[in-house]
């Protein structure tokens, strides 16, 4: 026992995985808040398209930095997030304008996003294989800067997202209602789609761009399967997310697992038992009264 | 009050509105209003038009031809939104994430740009649950509600904001008979209420509503107050059902 005890304090001490598991728990949290929105919305596969939009972005990002004489890669990450939040942006646009189905403009993204990433990242001197940190993510080489940037964009996601919770939520869950309303709902479904965006992109450090939106999505799957209001959907979601990061970290490192990809195969996994889970759990719950000795309610 | 006569500041103002939607004309040069205090059913057959009609009067729908005012305002950021209520014939509230019945009412007090409800919403919204009789049913999601219930609740949703002018389209789909009753209960509660109802046929409303106003195919056919239509004109039983109760000349189109 003392040897797990040992092992694990080995592995805090190790200022890499604190700075690792700092990061899987702020984008943990931050991911469903944002994610509960789309979810609402019906567009969970949003992220997955802005993900591959972000790519086009990382190379761009890679192709100013080469052309301005920077380090490679220095560009990347404002690259992913230019290009995410004006992706974002425009599909919410084309899906507003009702020229394009929600589901067409997606696709669009999805090709363009990765054609456009391939073909630049070769413009500016490097290889598919310089995407390969971006679309899977790279945890274990966090640097103390990446951190705190990484930090300081998912508390400003989590906040904007808690503020203009209500806001989002009116305008997502009834448009015709809302706009009814005078809530300017085109302002704030936009809204909702550039911090879906900034989420991409900050969580595409843990679990990289074709991971990100599980990141969003899946915690959402698991908390509604128990939650009865959309508060404690998007409270519990967050937990979940931030609970299973840190989770998916130590076993990514006991089991010398790539962690974008552990965290995702946990929270799947929890999803699979949860949803299979539930029939029995509600079965017991409403029991005959004579078999719990309860009265009925 | 018919369309012929001029109203001064009217709440809602229809003059010779006319909707294209897929290339096909919905509505046909429709020239109404609304005076505050009245109860005004817009009546008609599925496919007349009704519910595009109010869509169009809340500025969802851009119309081809003609103006829409509310409040002596085009659809838009003048309009002072915090006095109308919408009531939607169905509603995705509640369709994507879990939502609480209390959640749905509670947004309905949020009114242009400023993100958060009032303070005291959550016991304002608690008063219009207990309004519409749902009260225990507050914390309930509203997936596991039936459809009778949750249309009581898009009321309640309506109803929290204290509104002069409410708009409800077909508030009676799904309801049951006591309910209906309740429903209009509630409303004559509210003092000073203007209502506009789109009704496929005026059932417990009819001794609400003081005026009918009928479409037929886009086409308003009659704006009369409602004791001087035929009984077949409100209920609708009949494809082209006669206007006016016999012996009884209607003032407008006909």
């Amino acid at each position: 026992m003392s040897g797990y005890a040992d092992y694990w304090i080995q592995m805090l001490q190790d200022p890499l995985i604190r700075r690792a598991l700092l990061v899987a728990v702020l984008v943990g949290a931050a991911a469903p808040v944002i994610g509960t929105f789309l979810v609402q919305r019906r567009l969970a596969l949003l992220g997955d398209g802005i993900g591959h939009v972000a790519l086009t972005g990382v190379a761009l990002g890679w192709l100013i930095g080469a052309g301005l004489g920077l380090t490679p890669g220095t560009l990347a990450v404002p690259g992913a997030i230019v290009a995410a939040v004006a992706g974002s942006v425009i599909i919410e646009l084309v899906r507003t304008s009702g020229r394009t189905s929600g589901d067409l403009a997606l696709a669009l993204m999805f090709y363009g996003g990765i054609a456009g990433g391939a073909a630049l990242i070769k413009v500016a001197g490097g290889t598919s294989a310089t995407l390969v940190a971006y679309l899977f993510g790279s945890l274990s080489t966090l640097s103390a800067s990446d951190v705190s940037a990484t930090a300081e964009l998912a508390v400003i996601i989590l906040m904007a997202g808690l503020v203009g919770r209500w806001a989002l939520f009116a305008a997502g869950s009834d448009e015709p209602f809302a706009r009814a309303s005078g809530i300017p709902t085109r302002l704030w479904n936009i809204a909702s789609a550039a911090l879906a965006a900034l989420t991409v992109t900050v969580a595409m450090r843990v679990v990289g761009l074709l991971l990100v939106s599980a990141l969003m999505i899946v915690p959402v799957a698991i908390s509604q399967l128990a939650a009865r209001s959309f508060a404690r959907t998007m409270a519990w979601a967050a937990l979940i997310g931030a609970v299973t990061g840190a989770a998916g970290l130590f076993t990514a490192y006991w089991y010398d697992l790539p962690p974008g990809a552990t965290i995702v195969v946990l929270a799947i996994a929890i999803y699979a038992i949860a949803a299979t889970s539930r029939p029995l759990v509600e079965k017991l719950a409403h029991r005959p009264s004579h078999l719990t000795g309860q009265p009925r309610s | 009050m018919n369309q012929a006569t001029t109203i001064p500041n009217p709440l809602v103002l229809a003059s010779h509105l006319s909707v294209n939607l897929g290339g096909q004309t919905i509505l046909h040069d429709i020239t109404t209003q609304l005076t505050p205090g009245e109860t005004v059913g817009l009546l008609g057959a599925n496919g007349s038009g009704k519910s595009t009609l109010v869509r169009t009067l809340l500025g969802l729908i851009a119309p081809s031809q003609g103006r829409v005012e509310l409040f002596g305002q085009p659809p838009g950021r003048q309009v002072p939104w915090h006095r109308l209520a919408y009531v939607p014939q169905d509603s995705p509230a509640g369709a994507g994430v879990p939502t609480s019945a209390l959640e749905a009412v509670m947004a309905g007090l949020l009114s242009g740009p400023w993100p958060w409800p009032p303070r005291g919403a959550k016991e304002r919204a608690l008063r219009a649950l207990d309004q519409v009789g749902l009260r225990q049913q507050a914390r309930s999601p509203l997936k596991v509600l039936s459809g009778g219930q949750r249309h009581r609740v898009l009321l309640a949703r309506a109803l929290v904001r204290r509104p002069e002018l409410l708009i409800m389209d077909e508030p009676l789909a799904g309801v049951d008979g006591a309910s209906a009753t309740a429903l209009v209960d509630a409303l004559r509660e509210i003092p000073c209420l203007t209502c506009l109802v789109v009704l496929h046929e005026a059932g417990p409303f009819a001794g609400y509503l003081k005026r009918g106003i009928v479409l037929r195919s886009g086409r308003l056919v009659a704006d009369a107050p409602l004791t001087k239509l035929a009984p077949e004109a409100i209920s609708h039983h009949h494809d082209a059902p006669p206007l006016a109760r016999p012996g009884v000349q209607l003032e407008g189109p006909t």
